[in-house]
């Protein structure tokens, strides 16, 4: 296939995920501050939900402060924020635009009509909170459907790989800037001295990766932050884990270096990710600082962006 | 859909008993749909200069024109010579020019003309097509006269609307279909990649390798190209996505460089090639025109054809027709007045009231005038303009186009239309799918059908009998 139709679909698929993560961390944030403020204490939660979109320095070129208007504007509607989530729509459908030959009809529908929807319905942004929550629901339901229909109709074939290369890709630094911004809650239970606002936060961060019920699932026990590090970062079988990310990209770059008949740099880099992921614990995270094993994988993710795209997509 | 005197055209029976039987609302109810799906699909064009509406929907109207297959049996004929002339004109403007020595048609008007190409002069092309896909521009005038407004012989478009068009119809009609045996039009796609296949270059492989060349998605027709591309299930290329090694034109792949032996392309002859053509393009490929003149890559429409389908080469065709192929022009021409001529140019300042002012190079209804609906002071400047520079302009007298019911603001109403049937030329054959693109003025009297200024579409029905 075309390099540059190959590129597009890459980028679809990261910025539907991106559009979803943010809509996720907007929602996780609303819940935390409605709490009272003797459970969160005295952070301001709107500041770390622009840490975990990576938006921070931006934001305060354009506003002085971060209260939940100006974050939830910058963050939803802003068109000054590359990574907002009106401009994920535009540059998904733009990106579908370029690329409508590779797409299925369901697919297009999907990106086409929220293009729509984002004009007509949510032009001039949000003005309650029960608005927001509707818009919040309008753009993961998008993701879902974008998701769901490239997954039930697309040919197993390039097109399909390289669409979710996208995908994980851009999933694994989501992961892994919450831990970035939040991984001082998650320490084990001997440096741990939280109180009840702990609990919120813990809650908030399995929130935003939908990992809520799915803990609870897999480790049967009440809430506990090094758990919470393990699901996320090891657990293979939670979609947003690091691992289960990394087991997807090195399925899907096989499947193109099966295809073309030839492996090269881009798998050899998330094999090497995957099989450090597969063979830590926990324990040797903790003791090696998890700040510091974050800021490694995320670096070791951005750079797997740059192979695929030397590789595959220039 | 009436005959002359009035009389319902045999054709528009079923239709007229049809609408009859339907209630208003029911009609408007689909007509509504109809628009949703459009827009859901995106089936958009652009107006450039209309920040606005950077995407807008051509309107669709509902109610089908509908043609009888004699009708239709007539003009596929006279379509046909018109096109086999017109590559033949264009194979000798591009060698042995026996037309020129036959006096038929001025030298300047080919060597002057800004859309003749000198890089095509002895250039063969594979069998000899220069025009694989042709748009003609045609309205009908009376019961039996049907007359070539236009030959659209560089990059027509249109054809993903009648494609479309019908499939909404079926979609929204299913029952108004029941009654009528309407000639399928689905197998264009199919027809078209078998003409653009049979036209590879020697030098490529038993399976060429067609791809269609798109400006971008800020094309005002981009739609059109990723639709295309995706019915002929190839590849749809920018410039940029192809490269020129060794006088053959490959494009990036995720598996590295494949070669292109078959471009479809929608890109202008200024913009294929910077390095031939204008330095600034972006579009374009550099090193395609040696890649071409090498013979390694078949462009579809060839380079240079823009000299067939000019204004002021159109009032020649019938001269053209009967010289090339000795037989009497089955199509009529608009009578035209050439204004480059003395005689010609002192009726037409006589008569600007009455007549319709064409520029030589316009298209898309731009830079007309139309005698009778324009002001006084629009025709006074009009006159000071062609009196500047009146080789860019032919006249034509205002005809009587047909018209055909429609749905408007104020319930179903006769409105002019016209008809772009699209002729695709293979190595072999020349075939037309029955059908065309329909274009309707939807403003009330209006003949300017061009989707740029408010015209419409409508499905084309040729019934199969």
């Amino acid at each position: 296939m075309l390099s540059r139709t190959a590129e597009n679909l890459y980028w679809l698929a990261r910025y539907v995920e991106r559009a979803e993560y943010i809509a996720r961390t907007i929602d996780a944030t609303l819940r935390v501050t409605a709490l009272p403020a003797a459970y969160i204490g005295k952070t301001n939660e709107w500041e770390s939900a622009l840490l975990t979109a990576g938006v921070s320095t931006s934001f305060y070129e354009t506003y002085q402060e971060a209260t939940e208007q100006n974050v939830v504007e910058y963050l939803a509607f802003s068109p000054a924020n590359p990574s907002s989530i009106k401009n994920c729509i535009e540059a998904a459908r733009l990106n579908s635009r370029s690329v409508r030959t590779a797409l299925t009809s369901e697919m297009w529908d999907t990106i086409n009509s929220a293009w729509i929807e984002l004009q007509e319905v949510w032009g001039k942004g949000t003005s309650s909170r029960e608005e927001l929550a509707r818009f919040l629901r309008f753009v993961q339901e998008t993701s879902l459907r974008f998701d769901g229909s490239a997954y039930r109709t697309m040919l197993r074939n390039d097109a399909y790989w390289f669409s979710r290369l996208g995908l994980h890709l851009e999933r694994a630094d989501n992961t892994a800037r919450i831990l970035d911004v939040k991984y001082h809650v998650l320490l084990p239970e001997e440096e741990h001295v939280g109180g009840p606002l702990d609990y919120y936060q813990w809650t908030s961060i399995l929130r935003s990766v939908s990992a809520l019920t799915a803990y609870h699932w897999v480790y049967r026990e009440t809430l506990k932050p090094w758990l919470i590090a393990d699901l996320l970062i090891l657990n293979d079988t939670l979609p947003r884990s690091l691992a289960s990310c990394y087991s997807n990209l090195v399925r899907n770059l096989d499947q193109i270096g099966v295809a073309y008949g030839r492996q090269g740099a881009s798998q050899r880099h998330a094999r090497g990710v995957r099989n450090r992921l597969e063979h830590s614990h926990m324990d040797d995270i903790f003791q090696h600082g998890v700040h510091e094993f974050i800021q490694e994988f995320i670096a070791d993710n951005s750079r797997l962006g740059e192979i695929i795209t030397r590789q595959y997509l220039i | 859909m009436n005959g002359p005197g009035g009389d319902l055209r045999p054709a528009y029976r079923e239709l007229s008993r049809w609408l009859k039987e339907t209630p208003p609302d029911a009609l408007e109810y689909r007509r509504q749909e109809a628009e949703l799906l459009f827009r859901r699909i995106g089936i958009t064009f652009a107006v450039y200069g209309d920040a606005e509406a950077q995407e807008r929907l051509i309107p669709f109207d509902v109610i089908p024109r509908i043609m009888s297959a004699k009708e239709w049996t007539t003009l596929e004929k006279g379509l046909k010579q018109r096109v086999r002339a017109l590559n033949m004109f264009l194979r000798d403007i591009y060698h042995g020019r026996d037309i020129l020595r036959a006096n038929l048609i001025p030298d300047d008007l080919i060597f002057q003309n800004p859309v003749f190409r000198p890089e095509m002069n002895g250039q063969s092309v594979p069998h000899d097509v220069y025009v694989h896909i042709a748009g003609i521009d045609i309205v009908r005038v009376d019961a039996d006269n049907f007359i070539v407004l236009e030959d659209n012989a560089r990059t027509p478009s249109g054809v993903s609307y009648m494609l479309e068009n019908r499939e909404i119809m079926m979609r929204l009609f299913p029952d108004l279909f029941a009654r009528h045996r309407v000639a399928p039009v689905e197998r264009y796609p199919d027809e078209l990649l078998s003409a653009l296949r049979s036209v590879a270059p020697l030098s490529a492989s038993a399976e060429p390798t067609v791809a269609l060349m798109t400006p971008g998605v800020y094309n005002s027709a981009y739609y059109e190209h990723s639709f295309l591309a995706d019915k002929l299930g190839i590849e749809l290329v920018e410039g940029r996505d192809l490269i020129v090694k060794n006088d053959e034109v490959f494009m990036r792949t995720t598996e590295g460089l494949k070669r292109v032996d078959v471009i479809y392309r929608r890109v202008d002859d200024d913009f294929l090639d910077p390095l031939t053509f204008r330095p600034d393009s972006a579009l374009g490929v550099p090193g395609l025109m040696s890649a071409y003149a090498a013979g390694n890559v078949t462009l579809a429409n060839a380079v240079g054809t823009g000299i067939a389908d000019d204004k002021a080469i159109y009032s020649y065709m019938p001269e053209i027709v009967k010289f090339y192929l000795g037989e009497e022009p089955i199509l009529k021409n608009v009578p035209t007045w050439r204004c480059r001529e003395p005689k010609d140019l002192a009726y037409v300042l006589d008569n600007l009231g009455d007549l319709v002012v064409k520029e030589v190079h316009g298209s898309g209804g731009y830079g007309m005038l139309i005698g009778p609906a324009a002001t006084k002071a629009t025709i006074e400047a009009f006159r000071d303009k062609l009196k500047r520079e009146p080789e860019g302009f032919i006249a034509q007298p205002t005809l009587a186009l047909s018209t055909c019911p429609t749905c408007t603001a104020s319930g179903l109403a006769p409105r002019h239309v016209d008809l772009r049937p699209f002729v695709l030329t293979g190595s072999k054959h020349v075939t037309i799918v029955p059908g065309g693109l329909t274009r309707v003025a939807l403003k009330e009297g209006s003949l300017v059908v061009n989707s740029s200024q408010g015209g419409g579409t409508k499905d084309t029905w040729i019934l199969d009998e």
